[in-house]
Formats: structure tokens, sequence, C-alpha cells
């Protein structure tokens, strides 16, 4: 009798073939995910990673929904031509909080992990309303109705909830606060947010579709763009700490 | 005694359990949509409410119309084959094969000239690209993997598929829940997980889907009358497991409000990265790849009237393949936070890859063996060994590309999306529309209306895939090369947007090459069509064709 008549017994008794299956599809998989929720690298801390604002998490959303993701990548490689495009290598700590991660997968546009702060407001405003008006080259979708059309944000206590839910160190008085925060952040000059940037550090907060009037998913996206990779203080960061 | 209650109708707890199940469904969805948050998910609500109703109905007048006794499951010592639910997903993949191809050249055309987003939230490239990818890979893909799968088992088997509302649960569920992730796509509803955008509630429901699939294919295994578990059968059997297996890892989430269609995955930041392409790696592996390796053995044997070329080779194949493809996921992620020796493992694995794919590219094409001549005259065997043949490219040019320093020039270009399509319309196409040259004339019981057509369909999407594929090599090289290009005083050469340009007319050939496929699928359409709508003709099929026991 040789080993390949052995064989038979998974073509012989489908609940056998099925367990064989089950098995050696798991393997795989346990190496090199389980690891991953222990090992220091990829579970550190970083000075300065906070939870997003809700007005940053409301536009997080609207760039979800849009499918942003499948043009920009938010993870930038430690290799010398994208540190010199776009900034230092994106850390793991840098997106700790995001569910799901949006580091992306093409690059159709440039990397976005860094982009907070490296065009005004105004820019932002252009570019989404009509991308060629200030890139001639570009192949963006126009998104002009977003400065049209007011943020649904009545609800957003419910999404800080979920996520704390899930480990994220919303606190009970930043879900308390979190509609109120929202019209906060996207006020210029409001009185609240020097009380709301002890709850969010490095916030920025102002009218940022250059509409008072109206609080629009504009201004929840440009919120979120201007945010992100600018968390972490690179003049502080220790790369030895947790060498990857 | 006995004989009067055989003559009393019943119904079955099948019938009745489903049929109650599904009208507290409906009440539940009117539930829902009356307090849902959006009206995109109000809508969704109240699609599933309308089906649910439909459902009830369907069950219901189908018990008056049936006879008093179920289905005999053989009918003179014959299998009594279920093949309704087999030809009603064959029709819905040719149906979502044409829309996906569709969609897929407007967003090609999109890159080439943005002015056809239109300025509107639902024509967007970033709402229709995943309305392009599901419907090609899940419901083109999964409507033949399902007719495909539930038909071999059968045959295979010699057995009835096993359950009576269950199979058509299964095809009507599924082609449910693409109508469901379609239309949310547009309304802007998505999860953003690549492959997986699907929100909470349509991945809840493809659950019960995929478990009823799961029982009626084991089911049917369990009544089969032959010893031996078919090869095809074992790829199918890891194809249902570990999407199930993939399903529920990736899509663990915890939505806002049962009255939201919004949710956020459980995992975050890198273990979400890991876990997404652990997915996403498979959904390729395992849906794309083992799958469709269950047409392979099961049609072009039969196409070519000769066995499989080795059976060791099978047994090699399937367990190498199976377990190394797990660990392949990683080399999506080369160069960024996951650790390195994660990298190193996923490249590893996937160079070791390389050899049980190309083992049983060889098992595919080496059963032609001393029938070579039928790739002379037979265009739909031609179709599936030229299937095989980009098989065989793809997964040697995947393994290159998983090694790290190429991946650091490939990764984020057109390159990636030249390598899917060698794959999608190569191998997934092509054996696809070779099963289905194969499948309608078997289930309709009548000869192919044409192979002629079927040749222009195999020479014009040939055409097109060479376009196509060749366009994003040249397109996705030359980006990756702008974007490292340095000038002789140490500056970038390039600014971004300049890359863009550089695209243009690389991204009108591949629109070019697209088209050219979509042609190709019509012309096969049509063929179809007139073979299902030809009068029955007095000879029967082509004895070669028919499926011989």
């Amino acid at each position: 009798m040789s080993l390949w008549s052995r064989h038979a017994i998974f073509e012989k008794n489908s609940i056998v073939l099925v367990i064989g299956i089950l098995i050696v599809i798991a393997i795989g998989g346990l190496v090199e995910i389980v690891p991953l929720f222990y090992l220091k690298n990829t579970i550190e801390k970083v000075d300065g990673v906070r939870p997003y604002t809700p007005l940053e998490l409301a536009g997080r959303n609207i760039y979800v929904r849009e499918g942003c993701y499948l043009c920009h990548s938010q993870m930038i490689r430690p290799l010398r031509d994208e540190v010199e495009r776009y900034g230092h290598y994106s850390l793991a700590a840098e997106s700790m909080y995001d569910k799901p991660f949006q580091w992306g997968s093409k690059r159709t546009g440039p990397d976005l992990a860094r982009i907070g702060g490296k065009y005004s407001d105004e820019w932002h405003r252009d570019h989404l309303k009509a991308p060629r008006s200030v890139v001639p080259g570009s192949v963006m979708p126009d998104y002009s109705w977003l400065a049209e059309t007011n943020l649904d944000f009545v609800r957003i206590a419910d999404d800080l909830k979920a996520q704390s839910l899930l480990g994220v160190p919303y606190t009970a008085e930043m879900i308390a606060n979190a509609t109120a925060d929202v019209v906060t952040q996207s006020t210029t000059d409001s009185p609240d947010a020097v009380d709301m940037a002890k709850r969010y550090p490095k916030l920025n907060a102002r009218d940022f579709d250059g509409n008072p009037a109206r609080i629009t998913e504009a201004d929840a996206l440009i919120a979120y763009l201007q945010m992100l990779g600018t968390q972490v203080d690179f003049k502080l960061y220790d790369d030895k700490a947790n060498i990857r | 005694m006995a004989n009067a209650l055989a003559h009393r109708k019943t119904m079955t707890i099948g019938e009745g359990g489903s049929a109650l199940t599904f009208a507290a469904l409906a009440v539940l969805s009117i539930v829902v949509a009356a307090k849902a948050y959006t009206p995109e998910y109000a809508f969704h609500a109240y699609l599933f409410s309308a089906a649910s109703v439909a459902a009830v109905f369907a069950i219901v007048n189908r018990y008056y119309e049936r006879p008093v006794e179920a289905p005999p499951l053989t009918i003179d010592g014959k299998p009594n084959y279920n093949m309704g639910p087999v030809k009603f997903s064959a029709v819905a993949a040719v149906f979502w094969g044409i829309a996906g191809f569709t969609v897929g050249l407007i967003i090609a055309l999109q890159l080439a000239f943005p002015a056809l987003n239109f300025d509107l939230p639902w024509t967007t490239f970033g709402r229709l690209r995943p309305l392009h990818t599901s419907a090609v890979i899940f419901a083109f893909g999964g409507n033949v993997l399902i007719a495909t799968s539930l038909y071999v088992v059968q045959r295979t088997c010699r057995a009835r598929l096993a359950g009576d509302i269950a199979p058509w649960f299964v095809v009507l569920g599924y082609n449910f829940f693409i109508v469901i992730a379609a239309t949310g796509y547009l309304l802007g509803i998505t999860q953003s997980k690549e492959y997986a955008e699907p929100e909470w509630y349509a991945d809840l429901f493809l659950t019960i889907v995929w478990v009823v699939y799961f029982l009626v294919y084991l089911g049917t295994i369990m009544r089969r009358t032959e010893p031996h578990i078919y090869v095809a059968n074992w790829f199918y059997l890891a194809f249902i497991l570990t999407i199930a297996v993939l399903h529920l890892g990736n899509n663990a989430a915890v939505p806002i409000s049962l009255f939201s269609p919004k949710s956020y995955i459980v995992w975050s930041g890198v273990q979400d990265a890991m876990v997404q392409w652990w997915y996403g790696h498979n959904a390729v592996g395992f849906f794309l790849t083992a799958g469709f390796l269950g047409i392979m053995y099961y049609f072009i044997p039969k196409r070519c009237d000769r066995p499989v070329y080795s059976y060791r080779l099978s047994i090699i194949h399937f367990w190498s393949l199976i377990f190394l493809y797990i660990w392949a996921g990683p080399h999506h992620l080369h160069y960024t936070a996951l650790p390195d020796w994660a990298q190193t493992l996923g490249m590893t694995f996937s160079v070791m890859l390389w050899m049980p794919s190309w083992g049983g590219m060889i098992n595919g094409i080496m059963t032609l063996s001393g029938a070579w001549d039928k790739l002379r005259t037979d265009p739909v065997l031609r179709m599936m060994v030229v299937s095989v043949a980009f098989y065989g490219m793809s997964t040697f040019e995947g393994p290159m590309m998983s090694v790290k320093i190429v991946n650091s020039l490939s990764h984020y270009t057109d390159w990636t999306i030249g390598h899917v399509h060698s794959g999608a319309l190569g191998w997934v196409g092509y054996i696809s529309f070779g099963a289905l040259y194969c499948l309608v004339p078997w289930l309709w019981n009548r000869p192919l209306y044409s192979l002629k057509l079927v040749n222009w369909h195999f020479w014009i999407s040939t055409i097109g895939i060479v376009l196509y594929i060749s366009a994003m090599w040249v397109s996705g090289i030359l980006q990756g090369l702008m974007w490292r290009a340095y000038t002789s005083l140490g500056f970038l050469e390039y600014s971004f947007v300049e890359t863009v340009e550089a695209m243009h007319p690389f991204y009108v050939i591949r629109a070019l090459g697209g088209a050219l496929f979509l042609i190709g699928a019509l012309l096969m359409a049509f063929n179809l069509w007139k073979t299902v709508n030809a009068a029955v003709s007095a000879a029967p099929a082509d004895l070669k064709l028919a499926p011989a026991e």
C-alpha cells in the first residue's frame, strides 16, 4: 500500500476532507496575523497620535464613502524618493485608530498620508470643486456637491460610541460633546475651541469651506485632510525605539 | 393508512419554516426602513422587504402547484438532476458579465477623459470602481462558480442536488446580495475594504447564503453514489470553505445602529491591513483560482474527452496550493508599517506558490495529450487551454512582483492593474466563457448555435487582452520609474501630475482593449441566446459534448 493510496481517506470521507482543508488553510493566516496584536512595533504608542475629532471622523467617513482610497494611498514607504516627495515614512501608530485602514493600493493620485497643512483650505476647496482649475493635468473627478451638501452629524456621538466599544479611547466627555464639537471645530474663532483642544490636542478649528453660514461635507473632508500626518512631531520622534 | 397519508399534500418543514422566516424578515425590514437614519438605507430595507414578500409568495405558490410527492432522487435508476438553479446562475453570469465589463470600460475611459465622471456623486470613479470589481468578480465570477459547481457536484457524484428550496435560496439570495452591494456602492454605502466593500447587513445576509451553499454542496457529496469524491469537488469545497472563513474574519464589524448602514471594522491600522490582504489575496487564491481550477478539472477533460493528465499531480497541486496561498497576503504590504518578517514570509511563500500553480497548469494543459488536434477544430477548447496558459503567465508574473525589490517599483502603479487583468480576463474570463459554451448546450440540450462566433469571440477578446495588459505594463513601469527619477543635481525630476499626464495614451489603449473584450462577450451572449432559443432539434446534441457518466 503506497502513500498515494492513503489519500483515499480524503476522497472517500467528505467530513475528513472538510477538516483537512480547514487545518491546512488555518496555519498561514494564524502565523501572520496573531503576532501583530502582541509585537511592540505593531502596537507602539507614539506621542501625539490621538483619535479623530468628530468633525475629522465625519470627514473620514466621506473619504471612505467616495472611495478616495481607490486612487490615493496613505502609506509612505521608507524609500528615498517617497520620503523626499511626501515626508517621513508612515508609522504603524499613525493609523492605530483607523477603522478600517486607508493605506490604499494604487496611486492614480499622490499619497495623502502627510497632506495635512501642505495646502491652504482655499486650495482644497477649489481642488475638490474642480480639480483641473488648480492642477490642469489632474484626472480626478469633480466633487462640487460636497460644498453644497449639509453635513449630517446629529448622530455623530453614535459613531464615537461604536468606536469606543472597539477600543478607541473616546472618553465619556468626548462622546457627550460630540455634536457640539462639530460646530466648534468648523467655526472660526469659536470660544469653545480652547476647551475642545484640551480633549483633542493640535486642533485645527476654523471654517474650512469658506461658508460660515453652513457646516457642509466639504468642511468635514477638508478638516480631515488638513490633519492627516500632522500628529507626530518627527523632531522629537525616536525612530530607534520601535525598529521594524 | 400509510397510503391515505401519502396522498394528502402537506407543507414540508422546509417550506413552512422558510416561508415564516421570510415573512419575519419582511416585517423586520419594514420596521428598519421606517426608522432608517438615511434614505439610502431605507431604500435597501424596502428592497429586503420586497424580496422577502416575493419569496413567501413564491414558496407558497410553489407548494400549491407542486405534486404531492417530492421529486424522486432517481428515475429508472438514473439520477434525477436538479438543473433549474444551475440554469438561473448561468444566465445571471452572462448578464452580470456584460454589466461588469461595461462598467469597467466606463471607468477606464474616466481615467483617460475625466469629464466622463459627469460631476455627479453616483457616477464618479470612486463609486463605480467597486461596482466594476464586484460585478466581475462576485457577480460574473460568482455565478459562474455557483452554476458550474452545482452542475459538477451532481454529475460527478451521480446524485440529485441536496435540498428543495435551499438551492434556489442560494442562487436567488446570492444575486439579491449582488443587487444590494451594487446599488449600495452607487449610493455611497461602502466600508472601503477592497473586494469586501458591502456593509454589515449585506455581509450578514451573504453569510447565511454562503452557509446554505456549503450545506447544499456537502449534502450532495454525501449523497454520492460514486465511492470517490472527484478532484474538481476538492477545489470547489476548498473555495467555499475558505471564502467563508475569510469573509467572517475580514468583515468583523460593529454597526452604529440597526437603523444605520454604517459600521466600524473591529480591527484597526496595521492589523486591519494584514487581515484585509489575508482576505484580499485569498479572494484571488480561493475565489478566482481554486474555484476556477474546479472548472478546469471538470470541463477540460470533458471537452477533449481525455482523463486528467496526472492523478498524483492533482493531489500535490491541491494541497500545496491551498496551503501556500494563505501565506501570500503580506506581499500587498511591502515596505509598509507591517513588520519586515511578515513581508518576507509573504514574499517567500508567494515565490513558492509558483510551483503548485505551474503544476496545476501542466496538469490542465497536458490533459490534451492525444487530443491536440482539437485545438484547431474546437474554439471552445482552445479558449479553455489559452485560459490555462494565461493562468501560467500571471502566476509567474505574480511571484515576480511579490519580490520586494520588484514590488518597490511596481506597487501603487498600473502594473498591478495589468497583472490582475491578465489573470482576470485571460484566466478567469476565458475558463468561464469556455465553461458557459459547454454548459448552456448541455443544460438546454441543444447544440451550440455557432462555433464560428466562438472563434470570433476568441480572437477579438484576445487582441483586447493583449492591448490591455501591454498598455498597463508600459504605463506602470513608466510611472514607477518617473516617480523615482532624479535630475543630475539630485532633485526629483518629475512632479506627481507630470507622471499622471504621461499615462494618458496608455489609458486610451487600455480602454480600447477593454472595449474589444466587451464586444467579444456580447458575441457570446448573442450566441448563447440563439442556442437556448433554437427550436428543439430532432437530433440529440453532439454526443461527444454530452456529459457521459
